[in-house]
């Protein structure tokens, strides 16, 4: 994936750093990528009963911060199914740790 | 200084556990201090022959812990350097011959009599693993610019983090300036970054490791290694001295430095 975010020129540290980083992170929380995409999948299901959001541009993943690790959302809203007061987003609601 | 074990350990094999162990044992003893150094790869034993000692031993690591032999019969003392001993590990035998009772016992009557018991642990992070780490005082993690290598120690930073012992601190081997400058390899920043423990040494890529083991000379011994010059260092800072991290220097000026500092 990231050989073509990065093109086929990518420096091999560059690659090696960026998959590391991702091995890692599911190394040091036991949290596969499966899991993960199965937990977006879910995500995914419950948030569209109550709000129309853009499916195909989730993003769920799991970065390090200070005290650990932290399980980030990034779910783009397309328009509220209810009335107001929830303002739709263009670009991604905050993220949901 | 009191005496110290210091556990020598990588997760992954291969990465130079073994050469760093003879080589910091070697530095340590050229220092003036009494250095053990331990195999406790039971079962695929390369100490001996790394520092050149194998045509010596008699007895092992696990003869003395069955008591088959006394402590003093089993430590082979280095000719070149008198304040240097091996205890070999036992080759015939599986690394579950001890545990890790065993292995803390022995390192506090070694500790009676010697200032540094440099524990070189096997590869992986089962039962010798266990062994080696029970009794370290200080941890020293090799990894070298590797993808798997630096997972795996990341998986062995995890194992010591979760004991009660102080953060390992991290040797970076075999670097290779001229594939880093291409982007190529991975830098001493990336994985200082993606590992996030304390650095005490690099260590060049060096093809005098090779030659070296093939005689059964340390390279620390050599005049003119750039990566024996890296283990003084490391030694030096083991032994509580700054030793300022230049980036990877050259190799003829590791060479001239460990001129120097032989004198």
């Amino acid at each position: 994936m990231f050989s073509r975010l990065l093109g086929r020129s990518a420096p091999s540290a560059q690659v090696a750093k960026q998959r590391l980083q991702l091995v890692l992170v599911q190394d040091r929380t036991s949290i596969s990528a499966e899991t993960l995409n199965l937990l977006k999948d879910e995500i995914i299901a419950v948030i569209a009963r109550y709000i129309e959001i853009d499916q195909e541009h989730v993003q769920v993943s799991i970065a390090p911060n200070n005290a650990g690790h932290q399980l980030v959302a990034s779910i783009p809203v397309r328009s509220s199914r209810r009335e107001r007061p929830l303002t739709p987003r263009a670009n991604g609601a905050p993220p949901a740790a | 200084m009191a005496s110290q074990v210091i556990t020598i350990t990588s997760g992954k094999g291969g990465v130079g556990k073994t050469t760093a162990t003879a080589n910091l044992g070697i530095a340590l003893a050229q220092r003036g201090r009494r250095v053990v150094c331990l195999d406790a790869d039971i079962g695929l034993r390369n100490l001996d022959v790394v520092m050149g000692l194998e045509n010596r031993i008699v007895y092992d690591l696990v003869d003395v812990i069955e008591q088959r032999a006394h402590l003093r019969q089993a430590l082979i003392q280095d000719k070149r350097l008198p304040e240097l001993f091996l205890l070999p590990a036992a080759q015939t035998r599986e690394k579950t011959a001890i545990n890790e009772t065993q292995m803390r016992a022995l390192c506090a009557q070694l500790k009676t009599e010697f200032d540094f018991i440099l524990v070189d642990s096997p590869a992986g992070i089962e039962h010798g693993f266990k062994n080696a780490l029970a009794p370290a005082d200080q941890v020293l993690v090799v990894v070298t610019p590797e993808v798997s290598s630096v997972r795996d120690a990341d998986r062995i930073i995890g194992l010591v983090e979760a004991t009660e012992k102080p953060a390992p601190q991290l040797i970076l081997n075999r670097m290779q300036p001229t594939l880093i400058k291409r982007g190529e390899m991975l830098d001493i920043a990336d994985v200082l970054e993606i590992l996030a423990i304390e650095l005490i040494g690099i260590v060049p890529e060096d093809e005098t490791i090779i030659t070296s083991a093939n005689r059964g000379q340390p390279a620390v011994l050599l005049d003119h290694s750039a990566a024996g010059a890296a283990f003084i260092r490391i030694a030096r800072r083991l032994l509580g001295e700054q030793v300022p991290f230049g980036a990877l220097e050259e190799p003829s000026l590791l060479a001239r430095l460990a001129n120097f500092f032989r004198r």
